[in-house]
C-alpha cells in the first residue's frame, strides 16, 4: 500500500471518529474509547503517510468528490509529507492522553461536543496539508477553524470564554479571507484552482508582492504572529487541555504549512522581491521577543503556554525569513539551512508545546486551577507529571541535549552566514535578529523556571494544590510520547536531518545534502566541519554519566539529615513566604516597564500607625500593548464608520429604491 | 589517541586548578584590602572539607534538589573540556562550537534557578529571579560579542576562531576591540563578580549567586562551589584564548605544549591581578543598575557588529 493510501486514510479515520462520537451518543465510555482509538489510528496513519511522503517521490490523486466542475485535487509530496508526520505524531500522543483526560472531564460536563468536532478538527487541518487545488485547500482550512471555535467555546458557560471565542471567529474569517485574497490573485494569472496551474503561472512582481502580502496577513493571523496574534492568548486557554495541545502544537503549524505552500511553492521564491525575507524576519523577530515578554507576565499557566507560541512562530519565522533571503540572493544551499531550521523547529515545537499543553491539563485537572499563584509543590504529589513536565520545559528553553536547542542553534548557523550577502542592508539587519533570538531564547529559560519553579517546586499555595494527585496511566503514556520524542530528536539530529532535507528540495531546489553528517553520525554539521559541529550524544554521555554518579552516591550514602528551612530565626515559614510567580517577573517588569506600561496598586491597611500594618495587598496588571494601540483604534475607527453610514439604513421605501436605481445605473456603467 | 590524552590532561588542568586561582584572587583582593587572607590552598581544603560532610537537607527538598549539584558540575566540566585550554583542536572542541558552549554554560545556570526554587524560601525565590533575569540580559550581549569574532572567522568552531587571530594576516580590527569590551563586561556579571554581585557576602538583600545556594550543604554545596570556580577559569580562558591566543600550541608536541601551559598560566595571572585590583577598586552597584550596565555590554557588542560591517566587510 503506498503513501497515498495513508494519506487518504488519515483523514477518513479522523472523519470516522467523528461521526462514531455522534452515533455512540449516550454510551459515554465506548463513545471515548472509540473516538480516541480512531484518532489514534488516523495519527499513526498519518504518520506513516507523513514518512512515505518524505521518502517517497511525489504522488497525486484526484477524488470523486466536490463541485461537478472541480473534484478534490490531493498531493502527497514532501513539504504534504512533513506536516502530515508533525500532524500525526501529536494527533496520536493527544488522543492517548484524551482517553484518560475526557474521563475526569465527563463528570462535570456532556463531551459529545467535543467527540464530534475534535475529530473534525483534526480532518480539516489534515485536509488543508494534502490539498492541491485552493477549494479544497479553503474548504479544509474553514472546516479546521469552524471546528475549532467549537473546541474553544465548549465551557460556554462562562462568559469570558463566547468572548475569546468570538474573537476567535473573527479573526479567524478575516485571515480566511485574506488567503482567499492570494488564492484570486493566482487564479487570475494561473487559470485554474489547480495549484498546478498556479505554480506555473507568470506573474508580474507587484502582483506576486500583493500575493505575498495576503498569504503573510492570512497565515500569520492564524498563526498568531505579532501583531496578529491577539485571538490566541484568549482562545487557547480556554479549550480543553487536550484541544488546546492541538491548537498550538499543530493548528498554528498548519498556517506555517499554507504559508510555505503559497508563498514557497505556487508563488515561488524566484519571483520574491528583496523585503519578502526582511519583512518575515522582522515579524519573526518581533513575536520572538514580544511573545515570550508577555508570556512572562503571566499567572494563568495556560495563557502564559499560549504566549509562547508566538514566541516560537516567531522563532520559525526567524528562520523562514533567512531562508528567504538567502533565496533571493541565489544561495541555495544557505535557504535551505534555513528552511531546514525553521522545520525542525515546527516539529520541536508541535511536541513540546503538545507535552506542556498536556501537562498544564494534568495540573489543571488534579489541583483545580491554572492560576499559578495557587499551586507549587506539585514535583512531590504528581512525581511522573513532573518529569515530563520538565523534559517539556528544559526543550522550551533551548538547552543541549533536547531538541529545542538543535533548532535554535541551526537558526543561528543561518544566521551567521549573513556575511555571504556582501554589503546588503540585510546582512545587517540579520545579526541582529539573531541576538533577538538569543534574547527570546534566555527569556524562555527565565520564564519556565519560573513556571516550575512555581507550579511544582515550593510548598502548596492552596488547599487544592497539597491534595492533588498523580494522573492515570493514559495521561502519563500521552505526555511520555513527545518527551522521549524531544530528546530523541535532541541526540539525533543526524539522523532526523536527512528526512526533512527532501523539503527544501522541492522548495528551493537544494538540500543540505551530506554536509549534515560528513564528519560521521555522531556530529552535526550543517555546512562544514570547520565551519560548527555539535555532538550531542557527547553532551548526553556526560549528564548520563553524572546521574549514574548521583544515583550511585545516593543509594550508598543511605540516610539522609533533614531538617527545617533555615528561615533567619524566624518560627515557621509558610507557604505565602514563598516568592510568587508575579514576584518572580517584577525585576523584568521594572526593566521593561516601557513596553509593559504595569498598572499596579498597593492597598495596605493599618492599626492607626504605618509601622503596625494589618494587611498589604499588591495588585499588578500587565496588557498587552498590542490592544490598546491597534486594535482598540480599530475597533473605534470601524464604530466611527458605521455610524457615518447608518443613516443610509433608516430611508423610507422611496430612498431604498433610489439607491437600487443608483446601483443599476452604476452596474450598467461599468458593463459600457 | 594521543589527541584525546592530551585533551583530558587539559580538562583536569582547568578543573583541577580552578580552586587554586579562585584563592588567588581572593588571596589578593585580601592584601589590597590590608589583611592577611587564606593560604592559597584554602579552596582545596574547603573542598575536602564539604564532601566528607554529611549534607542536611531541608525536609521538603524534593530529588531535583539532590541531582541539581551534579548536572551544574557535569554542564560546566564538560564546558571546561570542550574549551582549548593550552592545545587547539582537541577531539572534544568538535563536540560542541561557542553556542553550544554558552549553552551549556545556560543549562547549569537553569538547573541551579530550578534547586533554588525547590525548597520554597524567599532567598531561593529571589536569587532564582534576579540571576535569571540577569541572565537574559547577558545571554544577548555575549553572543553579540562572540558573533563579531565568528563573522570575521566565518565559523563558530572555537578552533577556527583561535586561528583566526593568530594569521599572521590579521589585521588591526576595530570591531575586536569593541567585542572584547562587551565580553568582558559579561565575563564580570556572568561569574558573578562585583559590581554586579558580590561573591563574598551571605545574607545581603543584593546577593544573587549566594542566594540561590543557600539552603546547599556538604557535598552539594563542594559541587556546585567547584563548578562556580570552573566557570570563572573558563570565563579568563575564553576572554584569553580568543583575543590573546598568542602562545597556545598548535601541533600536540610536548615542547610547544609545556610552553603554552606556562603562556596560559601566566596571562591567567595578569588577568586576576587585574579583576583583582578592579574589584578592590570598585564598589557593588545597585541590583537596578546592572540592567544598565548589561545594556552597555549590549551596546558595545552592538557598535562591534557595527564596525564590522561599516569599516570592515567594505559596502
Amino acid at each position: 500500500m503506498n503513501g497515498m493510501f495513508w494519506a487518504l486514510a488519515a483523514p477518513a479515520l479522523a472523519l470516522t471518529a467523528s461521526v462514531t462520537g455522534m452515533l455512540l451518543f449516550g454510551l459515554r465510555d465506548f463513545q471515548r474509547q472509540g473516538v480516541c482509538l480512531l484518532l489514534t489510528m488516523s495519527g499513526l496513519s498519518a504518520v506513516v503517510a507523513g514518512i512515505t511522503g518524505l521518502l517517497a517521490p511525489q504522488a497525486v490523486a484526484t477524488l470523486p468528490i466536490g463541485l461537478p466542475w472541480l473534484p478534490m485535487h490531493i498531493r502527497l509530496d514532501a513539504l504534504a509529507g512533513f506536516f502530515l508526520l508533525v500532524i500525526g505524531l501529536l494527533v496520536s500522543a493527544v488522543s492517548l492522553y484524551s482517553v484518560g483526560y475526557m474521563r475526569q472531564l465527563a463528570d462535570r460536563h456532556n463531551l459529545t461536543t467535543l467527540y464530534i468536532f475534535m475529530p473534525l478538527f483534526v480532518t480539516g487541518m489534515l485536509g488543508v496539508v494534502i490539498a492541491d487545488d485552493a477549494y479544497s485547500f479553503m474548504i479544509s482550512w474553514e472546516l479546521m477553524s469552524i471546528a475549532s471555535y467549537f473546541l474553544v467555546t465548549f465551557e460556554h458557560e462562562q462568559e469570558a470564554n463566547r468572548k475569546a471565542g468570538f474573537l476567535y471567529l473573527l479573526m479567524a474569517h478575516l485571515g480566511g479571507l485574506l488567503i482567499l485574497g492570494s488564492f484570486a490573485v493566482l487564479y487570475t494569472a494561473g487559470g485554474s484552482f489547480e495549484f498546478d496551474a498556479m505554480r506555473t503561472a507568470e506573474l508580474a512582481p507587484t502582483w506576486a508582492s500583493v500575493t505575498f502580502l495576503l498569504a503573510l496577513c492570512g497565515f500569520g493571523m492564524k498563526a498568531g504572529l505579532m501583531p496578529l496574534h491577539a485571538w490566541l492568548p484568549e482562545a487557547h486557554p480556554v479549550a480543553p487541555s487536550n484541544a488546546s495541545a492541538l491548537m498550538s502544537g499543530i493548528m498554528i503549524k498548519v498556517a506555517i504549512c499554507g504559508f510555505l505552500r503559497v508563498v514557497w511553492d505556487l508563488t515561488g521564491l524566484e519571483n520574491a522581491a528583496w523585503w519578502w525575507g526582511g519583512l518575515v524576519l522582522m515579524a519573526g523577530s518581533t513575536s520572538a521577543v514580544g511573545g515570550v515578554l508577555l508570556a512572562l507576565q503571566q499567572h494563568d499557566l495556560k495563557r502564559l503556554l499560549a504566549y509562547h507560541s508566538v514566541e516560537n512562530i516567531g522563532i520559525i519565522a526567524i528562520g523562514l525569513g533567512l531562508g528567504m533571503i538567502f533565496a533571493h540572493y541565489d544561495y541555495s544551499t544557505l535557504a535551505a539551512l534555513g528552511l531546514v531550521a525553521a522545520l525542525y523547529h515546527t516539529l520541536n515545537h508541535a511536541l513540546f508545546k503538545g507535552l506542556l499543553f498536556m501537562g498544564a491539563g494534568a495540573v489543571l485537572h488534579s489541583a483545580h486551577t491554572r492560576n499559578m499563584e495557587q499551586l507549587g509543590g506539585l514535583i512531590r504529589r504528581m512525581p511522573r507529571t513532573a518529569v515530563l513536565f520538565l523534559v517539556g520545559c528544559i526543550s522550551i528553553s533551548a538547552l543541549p541535549p533536547f531538541n529545542g536547542f538543535v533548532s535554535e542553534w541551526l537558526t543561528f548557523q543561518a544566521a551567521l552566514m549573513a556575511p555571504q550577502l556582501k554589503g546588503t542592508v540585510l546582512s545587517a539587519l540579520i545579526p541582529f535578529s539573531a541576538a533577538m533570538l538569543a534574547l527570546a531564547g534566555a527569556l524562555a529559560a527565565a520564564c519556565f523556571v519560573k513556571v516550575f519553579g512555581i507550579v511544582f517546586q515550593g510548598m502548596p499555595r492552596s488547599q487544592s494544590a497539597a491534595e492533588a494527585h498523580e494522573v492515570d496511566g493514559w495521561m502519563q503514556l500521552g505526555m511520555a510520547i513527545p518527551a522521549v520524542l524531544c530528546l530523541l530528536l535532541g541526540v539525533l539530529p543526524v539522523m532526523v536531518i536527512p528526512l526533512i532535507d527532501a523539503v527544501p528540495k522541492i522548495l528551493v531546489h537544494a538540500t543540505l545534502g551530506e554536509s549534515v553528517a560528513s564528519s560521521g553520525w555522531l556530529w552535526l554539521t550543517p555546512i562544514a566541519q570547520e565551519r560548527a559541529s555539535y555532538s550531542p550524544l557527547i553532551v548526553l554521555g556526560a549528564l548520563l554519566l553524572a546521574g549514574c554518579t548521583f544515583l550511585f552516591i545516593h543509594f550508598r550514602s543511605g540516610v539522609k539529615r533533614r531538617t527545617a528551612l533555615w528561615s533567619c530565626g524566624h518560627p515557621d515559614l509558610n507557604a505565602h513566604m514563598q516568592y510568587t510567580a508575579t514576584s518572580f517577573s517584577q525585576p523584568l517588569r521594572r526593566i521593561f516597564a516601557n513596553l509593559y506600561q504595569p498598572h499596579d496598586k498597593l492597598l495596605r491597611s493599618d492599626y492607626g500607625n504605618t509601622l503596625l500594618v494589618k494587611k498589604i495587598r499588591y495588585q499588578v496588571h500587565v496588557q498587552d500593548l498590542i490592544w490598546r494601540y491597534l486594535y482598540i483604534p480599530i475597533r473605534q475607527i470601524t464604530e466611527w464608520l458605521t455610524r457615518r453610514v447608518d443613516w443610509l439604513h433608516e430611508r423610507s421605501i422611496h430612498g431604498y429604491l433610489t439607491f437600487t436605481f443608483i446601483t443599476l445605473l452604476i452596474l450598467l456603467g461599468m458593463l459600457i | 589517541m594521543s589527541l584525546w590524552i592530551w585533551n583530558l590532561i587539559e580538562a583536569l588542568l582547568i578543573i583541577g586548578i580552578a580552586p587554586l586561582m579562585t584563592a588567588f584572587v581572593k588571596k589578593l583582593k585580601a592584601r589590597l584590602q590590608n589583611r592577611q587572607g587564606p593560604p592559597l590552598l584554602q579552596g582545596y581544603r574547603n573542598l575536602i572539607k564539604l564532601f566528607a560532610r554529611q549534607p542536611v537537607l531541608a525536609s521538603q527538598a524534593s530529588w531535583l534538589f539532590r541531582a541539581a549539584p551534579y548536572v551544574i558540575f557535569a554542564a560546566t566540566a564538560l564546558a571546561a573540556a570542550i574549551m582549548p585550554v593550552i592545545l587547539v583542536d582537541t577531539p572534544l572542541t568538535a563536540a560542541a562550537d561557542i553556542i553550544a558552549l554558552v549553552a551549556l554554560l545556560a543549562l547549569a545556570r537553569f538547573f541551579t534557578a530550578l534547586a533554588a526554587m525547590d525548597v520554597g524560601t524567599a532567598f531561593g525565590g529571589m536569587g532564582a529571579s534576579r540571576e535569571m533575569t540577569f541572565a537574559a540580559l547577558t545571554e544577548p550581549a555575549m553572543l553579540m560579542s562572540i558573533f563579531v569574532l565568528s563573522m570575521v572567522a566565518q565559523s563558530t568552531n572555537i578552533t577556527a576562531m583561535i586561528d583566526m587571530v593568530l594569521t599572521p594576516e590579521l589585521t588591526l580590527r576595530p570591531s575586536l576591540a569593541f567585542a572584547l569590551a562587551a565580553l568582558v563586561l559579561v565575563t564580570i556579571a556572568e561569574t558573578g563578580r562585583i559590581p554586579v554581585d558580590n561573591p563574598a557576602t551571605h545574607l545581603e538583600l543584593t546577593m544573587v549567586h549566594e542566594a540561590m545556594i543557600l539552603e546547599y550543604s556538604g557535598r552539594y554545596l563542594a559541587l556546585i562551589e567547584w563548578a562556580n570556580q570552573i566557570k570563572l577559569l573558563l570565563f579568563a580562558t575564553l576572554i584569553l584564548n580568543l583575543f590573546f591566543p598568542w602562545g597556545i600550541a598548535i601541533y600536540p608536541y610536548t615542547t610547544a605544549i609545556l610552553i603554552a601551559a606556562v603562556a596560559w598560566l601566566g596571562k591567567l595571572l595578569v588577568l586576576f591581578v587585574l579583576l583583582a585590583l578592579f574589584e578592590t577598586w570598585m564598589a557593588k552597584m545597585r541590583i537596578f543598575r546592572v540592567p544598565e550596565y548589561l545594556g552597555l555590554a549590549f551596546l558595545l557588542a552592538i557598535l562591534g557588529m557595527l564596525t564590522h560591517y561599516i569599516l570592515e566587510v567594505g559596502v
